[in-house]
């Protein structure tokens, strides 16, 4: 690689410095080639990293790229998955689009799994990918997929340009649909020959409006009002929050909010970081793995307030044993999530960095002593019959929480903390511990394994001056562990955690409550984590004994640069609380 | 309770739209009865008529997310008594049958079926009406000898609507984007550099 670059990343590790309003090297007028326009648009949209892989359809946009080496950082993944759930990672801890170059193909084909991540995750990226000449579509040209229709549903927009002069404004269009509204992935196919053509460029406008795309719903003051007057006469409201919140960078306004009513909240998986953990209002987790309070009291609360968030089933659990008893005020930016799942009593449409204000204004100042109390009660229920034998065990072999509780003890809930999809994946969001907005990466719709590894290395490059976390299984680290190449090229510090428990723990622990303890398949074995990642250049350890953990975790901190550390958690551990499949979230077991 | 719905979509012109609406039926597993794509009362401007047999609460869901889409302009949905409606048959009928058989030429009268072609081996005769009408005359054809049937998808007027002007005059309040050309491109397919 060349040193350019290494120098760049240094740069970039010391903190994040924006280049303000870089200049592209061609003005108006300038007679350049499809290619050339791609990466102007990039410095016109303010990108600085972004994620790909070179191959033969968009060999002439990596030709031009070679020009721009100073002001653009390309990270040269290992696989085209990789790149989208690095770009899926740079947007969540950097908020600004993440964008993917992938040649035709198979090339866009592995970007797949990313895009349905991004889409039902909602997360800002835009990809463009390589297309056969236009006179071969259709053709099964080499490495020819139809990407544009293989992709449709996993995309808020798409596009296949086949002429350079529609490049400059589809990619306009492309960047404010992936970043307005309700955030989302958006594919751009370029044919080889718009790649080739020369043509007179026109510049690079940003675009902000289209005329049958409505981002944002029309605020209705009447429904603020009405849904005040439910929290104003409330006597135990109860606030469910999502990624709404953060997407909306509405999390001040979010504090007020509740601060101001008195109102008891609880997240989704990725509401997880928009209320500091330890915030009094802060009342936990919902959903199958969430605290025993939140999800027992849903059913108990006499207004619902949603925030952001979209009523998935894993949050709910069965719908017709959900907050029946309550009246719902559900608030989103996109009008086809409310009464999606659960009617709502009022659905309040719109941005909640405008709504909330409004709200906030219109409901009395109060405080809901008793009802706080009860999230309290519950919240020591569940410490003594899980969260303490968790994170403080007395049997010999170590617990996924303990690890969990010495990262916050060492890290302070600074960090970012990104997570692979599984047990793991559901011990660190209950326990991690955040002081920062952003700062809680995962997959949490399409539940993708191997999401992890490549996210952690996106979000250090989206979030460089803060500590990055990946909290990976050791199913789930084997899916996409050829990241470690990226790593080891980029030299980029992202420390590693691999919680092994040699099995892949949450279908075994389904298999133990549900199927009789018949385990089909949950059986795996990993190769020696320390060789693996030593083959790489990247420093590791492994553990296996309590008394190591403490001093483990600060070397890994400590390290300047990457680092991987294998601790040996108990193999049979399970994951509680558990809301089981079909049952109510008052059906919560705490053991 | 299921029924027939009437779903209007107002659409730009965009290749690959058409799949993106379908595919949020077929994801659902919702057969479409009946699928028209035409130009609506304003120019450039696409409607897209489907017909559906299904739950009002699923139908509302569908046309939310079909709103959804960046270019979707509105979604309507409607029951048959909100909808004025019509389709189109086409019946290829061997000319000696019409001619031998009496009974042939007053169905036709009955329903309203005109002639289009008249050839000395062949008539075919058209006639527009709700589906019912259409399957009930298609029916005794059959026994008569037809040839060869056609119906197409049903088109629909809202009584309710008073056009979409105003509703476009509303989205194009704000500064209106730039034009994109559609595919130009393929239509020089001798021009392009290839292989």
């Amino acid at each position: 690689m060349s040193n350019t670059i290494l120098i760049e990343k240094d740069k970039k590790n010391t903190g994040k410095e924006k280049p303000a309003a870089k200049r592209g090297k061609y003005a108006k007028g300038a007679e350049i080639t499809g290619a050339q326009a791609v990466v102007e648009a990039l410095i016109a949209e303010n990108v600085t990293d972004f994620f790909g892989y070179p191959g033969g359809a968009i060999m002439p946009i990596y030709d031009a790229l070679y020009d721009y080496m100073d002001t653009l950082n390309h990270v040269l993944v290992r696989h085209e998955q990789g790149s989208i759930h690095a770009a899926q990672g740079y947007a969540r801890t950097s908020g600004e689009v993440g964008v993917v170059f992938a040649t035709s193909g198979p090339g866009a084909t592995n970007l797949v799994t990313g895009l349905a991540d991004a889409q039902i995750d909602s997360t800002p990226v835009v990809c463009i990918t390589g297309q056969v000449f236009a006179s071969l579509l259709g053709t099964d040209a080499f490495q020819e997929t139809d990407v544009i229709n293989i992709t449709a549903p996993i995309t808020k927009w798409n596009y296949q340009i086949t002429d350079a002069t529609e490049i400059p404004a589809v990619l306009a269009k492309a960047f404010y649909i992936a970043r307005s509204g309700r955030p989302g992935p958006v594919l751009v196919d370029i044919t080889k020959n718009a790649q080739v053509q020369k043509f007179t460029y026109p510049g690079y406008k940003l675009c902000n409006h289209i005329r049958s795309y409505r981002p944002k719903p029309n605020i209705r003051e009447e429904y603020i009002k009405e849904a005040a007057d439910l929290i104003n006469a409330a006597e135990r409201p109860f606030v469910i929050f999502g990624q709404g919140v953060i997407l909306g960078k509405a999390e001040k306004e979010f504090q007020h909010f509740i601060e101001k009513g008195g109102l008891p909240a609880a997240w989704t998986v990725l509401g997880l970081s928009a209320l500091p953990t330890d915030h009094e209002l802060n009342v936990g987790m919902l959903g199958m793995h969430g605290n025993y309070g939140p999800n027992v009291l849903t059913n108990e609360c006499d207004v619902l307030i949603a925030v952001g968030m979209r009523f998935d089933d894993r949050v709910t659990g069965r719908l017709d044993k959900y907050a029946r008893q309550a009246k719902v005020i559900h608030l989103d930016i996109d009008p086809a999530e409310i009464d999606k799942n659960v009617q709502s009593t009022v659905p309040v449409w719109g941005d909640c960095k405008e709504t909330l204000p409004l709200l906030t204004a219109l409901i009395w100042q109060k405080q809901h002593t008793e009802w706080l109390q009860r999230f309290k009660e519950m919240r020591k229920q569940e410490e003594e019959v899980v969260i303490n034998d968790e994170l403080n065990p007395q049997g010999e072999i170590m617990t996924m929480g303990e690890v969990i509780r010495v990262l916050n003890e060492i890290c302070g809930g600074d960090a970012v903390i990104v997570t692979d999809v599984g047990q793991h994946q559901m011990v660190t969001c209950r326990y991690a511990k955040f002081n920062h907005s952003k700062s809680n990466v995962t997959s949490g719709g399409l539940g993708t394994m191997g999401f992890a590894l490549p996210a952690a290395i996106g979000a250090k490059f989206g979030a460089p001056d803060r500590e990055v976390v990946a909290i990976i299984g050791d199913g789930g680290f084997q899916m996409t562990l050829q990241e470690l190449g990226t790593i080891m090229q980029t030299g980029i510090k992202v420390k590693i955690i691999i919680l092994n428990n040699n099995f892949l723990g949450m279908v075994r622990q389904w298999q133990q409550l549900f199927n009789d303890r018949r385990y089909s398949f949950v059986n795996i074995t990993s190769p020696d984590f320390v060789t693996l990642a030593k083959a790489y250049d990247i420093e590791a350890t492994s553990i296996s004994k309590r008394e190591h953990l403490k001093a483990a975790i600060e070397t890994m901190m400590n390290h300047d640069g990457a680092y991987l550390l294998e601790v040996i958690v108990g193999k049979e551990n399970n994951v509680f609380p558990m809301v089981p499949q079909g049952c109510g979230v008052a059906e919560i077991r705490l053991k | 309770m299921k029924q027939e719905y009437t779903i209007t979509v107002y659409t730009e012109n965009h290749i690959g739209l058409l799949n993106r609406i379908a595919i949020m039926f077929s994801r659902r597993k919702i057969n479409i009865e009946s699928l028209n794509t035409s130009p609506s009362e304003i120019e450039g401007i696409h409607r897209f008529t489907i017909v559906i047999n299904e739950a009002e609460d699923v139908v509302k869901k569908l046309v939310r997310q079909i709103e959804k889409q960046v270019e979707v302009l509105k979604a309507y949905y409607n029951t048959n008594d909100e909808i004025v409606w019509q389709q189109l048959a086409l019946y290829k009928m061997s000319t000696d049958k019409v001619i031998a058989d009496v009974k042939v030429e007053r169905l036709l009268r009955k329903y309203g079926a005109r002639a289009v072609v008249i050839r000395k081996d062949y008539t075919v005769f058209e006639t527009t009406g709700h589906r019912e009408e259409i399957d009930k005359l298609t029916e005794v054809l059959g026994s008569l000898g037809l040839i060869e049937f056609v119906r197409s998808a049903r088109v629909a007027i809202i009584n309710a609507s008073s056009g979409f002007y105003e509703k476009l005059q509303e989205f194009e309040a704000e500064k209106p984007g730039e034009e994109i050309v559609e595919n130009e491109f393929l239509d020089k397919q001798d021009e392009v550099f290839s292989m």
